[in-house]
């Protein structure tokens, strides 16, 4: 009762990678709250995939197993989401923010009437006075999310109702399994005993997913690699730093052209237009094709230890060293500081 | 005779966030709300030409916008009569502000209620906050099934609608029995431009409100009892009806307990070197302002 509940979304047979990053986060505010942290795993065939969510820190896995869950339909799923929060009453609920989670969330939230916050980057433990009441409440979940197109950061609260809803995105928090998985447990939901035909409204009648594919064109945060890096060997501080941060790999057509990285990443004119909120460019020149793809992302930041380059010019934050030094530095640095 | 479907377009009317350029911003760094204009969400305008394509295919069918916010979001109303609407509505009273998405779905849902339509369609998200959530939620409180993501609405009937829906890696057709909601993706087909005819007939189309207005003084010739069609209906808590603890600030269980603007202290390029201390600042005040998590 009162525990943290993670949606573990499914995606062709594995755990999502952001379920297992909530479930990292969920993890650390549990502790702080000195609750546990549960999983909802609702699919067909996925009993398998408990030992995964253990091994991330969900003591209980509420289990809804049946062919008819198949795939993600929003009535049915919706129904057994709605009969475990009301069973097992949690304080804080957690969704991916895909398009299932964007689809679930909001639907269960309504039926609930418990209050849901979309795309959160940060999630906190804190207190809360209401500056109307003057009630005042202890650990809350702090739902931190950009607004307004991305110029406001609001923290919104839902002090009078439960469960506390978020979604968060994909890439925004850390992923880390336990260096011991938790001894966990299944409780098997009884579908048959939830599902009505009703639920049944919508059908599939065609699904054609692909394979995942490089996609820098959605992507948040973008690292992007210049012929300046030097090598195909050496890209990989590059692709170390996007790792660390949760960002996609772009680069510029010299970088690619040279064999260092693929051609679905490069950003320019004869590329990809791209416009993250930030783009940290790595031993980019700064040549006007490259700089027209990516010139209105939000913050520019240039590491090059020429200070003339061009990319200075349109930097917001120009780093002038050496990249194989600077980049090291930085993932150390967010290391540090991220803990 | 074929079916005539009434369709309602759910719409918003918002900021146009997306062209927050460095110019848009003070010089204290944060947004400069004035600057930007008023606009029709854009995913809500994919939705509106999936509207007007069951009527084109259904004549006698009927499109109608519902809108929610003040007085001047009419305007949204008349971009749809523009483009070939049959009406709709603006809902607006004192007693709906404040509303998070849940107060506002409820708001929505009891007019759409009233409305009683086959189908609804809506934007799957609006550019001010990006929730994507008034649909679902609206579906949840009609009890009606939902679907999102939609691309193309490939076919309808009386019984049934079947939609093509954009995924993150692929798609997915599904069917759906009627009535249903469905939240349109910026990835389907643009509208359509604005009827030359329709423009003509409808650019004197308002509100009572509007009329009301000393600034649109002497703006109205014809009256609205020679040309009904001219008049766009208001709806406040009382037209709609339910529980009026369900709507605007006291229906919101989400409160904003702080907004910051984010300040870009480097208007003007920072110079900064390869050192521990540098980089460690800089990776700091990324981490203040949340651009990275």
């Amino acid at each position: 009762m009162n525990n943290i509940i993670v949606y573990a979304e499914t995606d062709s047979g594995k755990i999502c990678d952001v379920s297992l990053e909530l479930l990292t986060k969920a993890r650390g505010l549990a502790e702080r709250l000195g609750v546990d942290v549960e999983a909802l795993l609702i699919g067909s065939n996925v009993e398998k995939l408990a030992g995964e969510l253990y091994a991330y820190g969900a003591k209980v896995v509420h289990l809804a197993d049946d062919p008819c869950l198949e795939f993600f339909r929003t009535l049915p799923y919706a129904a057994i989401t709605l009969r475990v929060f009301n069973t097992e009453k949690p304080q804080i609920a957690l969704f991916g923010a895909t398009t299932v989670g964007r689809d679930l969330a909001p639907r269960v939230s309504s039926a609930l009437k418990s209050g849901l916050t979309a795309d959160c980057t940060s999630l906190e433990i804190g207190d809360h006075k209401d500056a109307k009441t003057g009630k005042e409440y202890s650990d809350l979940l702090y739902q931190i999310r950009p607004a307004f197109g991305g110029n406001i950061i609001a923290t919104i609260v839902n002090p009078e109702h439960r469960p506390q809803m978020a979604t968060v995105r994909e890439g925004v928090m850390k992923k880390e399994p336990l260096a011991q998985p938790v001894k966990g447990r299944i409780n098997r939901i009884d579908v048959a005993s939830i599902l009505v035909d009703s639920d049944f409204a919508v059908e599939i009648i065609k699904r054609e997913i692909e394979e995942r594919k490089i996609d820098i064109k959605g992507a948040q945060i973008i690292v992007d690699g210049g012929y300046g890096v030097g090598s195909k060997e050496n890209f990989s501080l590059v692709f170390d730093l996007a790792k660390t941060l949760g960002a996609e790999v772009g680069a510029s057509r010299a970088a690619v052209d040279a064999g260092f990285v693929e051609n679905a990443r490069q950003i320019g004119q004869t590329g990809v237009t791209v416009r993250p909120k930030l783009i940290i460019c790595v031993g980019v020149s700064g040549a006007i094709q490259h700089t027209a793809g990516m010139d209105q992302s939000k913050i520019i930041i240039a590491i090059n230890n020429d200070p003339q380059a061009p990319i200075h010019k349109i930097a917001d934050y120009s780093i002038i060293g050496d990249l194989n030094e600077v980049v090291p530095k930085m993932i150390a640095s967010y290391k540090k500081q991220s803990k | 005779m074929s079916k005539e479907f009434t369709i309602v377009v759910l719409a918003k009317q918002v900021p146009d966030t997306r062209n927050v350029g460095k110019d848009a911003m003070t010089p204290e760094g944060t947004v400069n709300r004035a600057a930007l204009p008023a606009i029709f969400n854009p995913e809500d305008m994919n939705a509106l030409e999936q509207a007007l394509r069951i009527k084109d295919k259904f004549p006698g069918s009927k499109v109608l916008i519902l809108t929610m916010g003040p007085f001047r979001a009419a305007e949204v109303i008349r971009e749809g009569l523009f483009r070939g609407t049959d009406g709709g509505v603006l809902l607006t009273d004192r007693r709906f502000a404040g509303a998070d998405t849940l107060a506002t779905s409820y708001a929505i849902s009891q007019a759409v209620r009233k409305m009683n339509p086959d189908i609804i369609v809506a934007g799957r998200q609006a550019i001010d906050g990006d929730t994507a959530q008034v649909g679902p939620q609206v579906a949840e409180k009609l009890g009606i099934p939902q679907v999102t993501y939609a691309e193309e609405i490939t076919d309808i009937d009386e019984k049934k609608v079947t939609v093509l829906r954009r995924l993150e890696r692929g798609i997915e057709v599904v069917t759906s029995t009627l009535p249903c909601l469905i939240t349109v993706h910026a990835t389907a087909a643009p509208c359509r431009p604005r009827n030359a005819k329709m423009l003509l007939k409808y650019k004197y189309a308002r509100t009572a409100n509007e009329e009301k207005d000393p600034a649109n003084e002497g703006k109205y010739a014809i009256g609205v009892d020679e040309k009904p069609y001219l008049r766009i209906q208001e709806w406040t808590v009382d037209d709609v009806g339910g529980d009026e603890n369900s709507y605007g600030f006291a229906g919101s269980p989400t409160k904003v307990k702080k907004v910051e603007n984010i300040v870009f202290k480097a208007k003007e390029s920072k110079v900064l070197s390869g050192s521990d201390a540098d980089i460690d600042s800089l990776i700091g005040e990324l981490m203040a302002n949340h651009e990275i998590g």
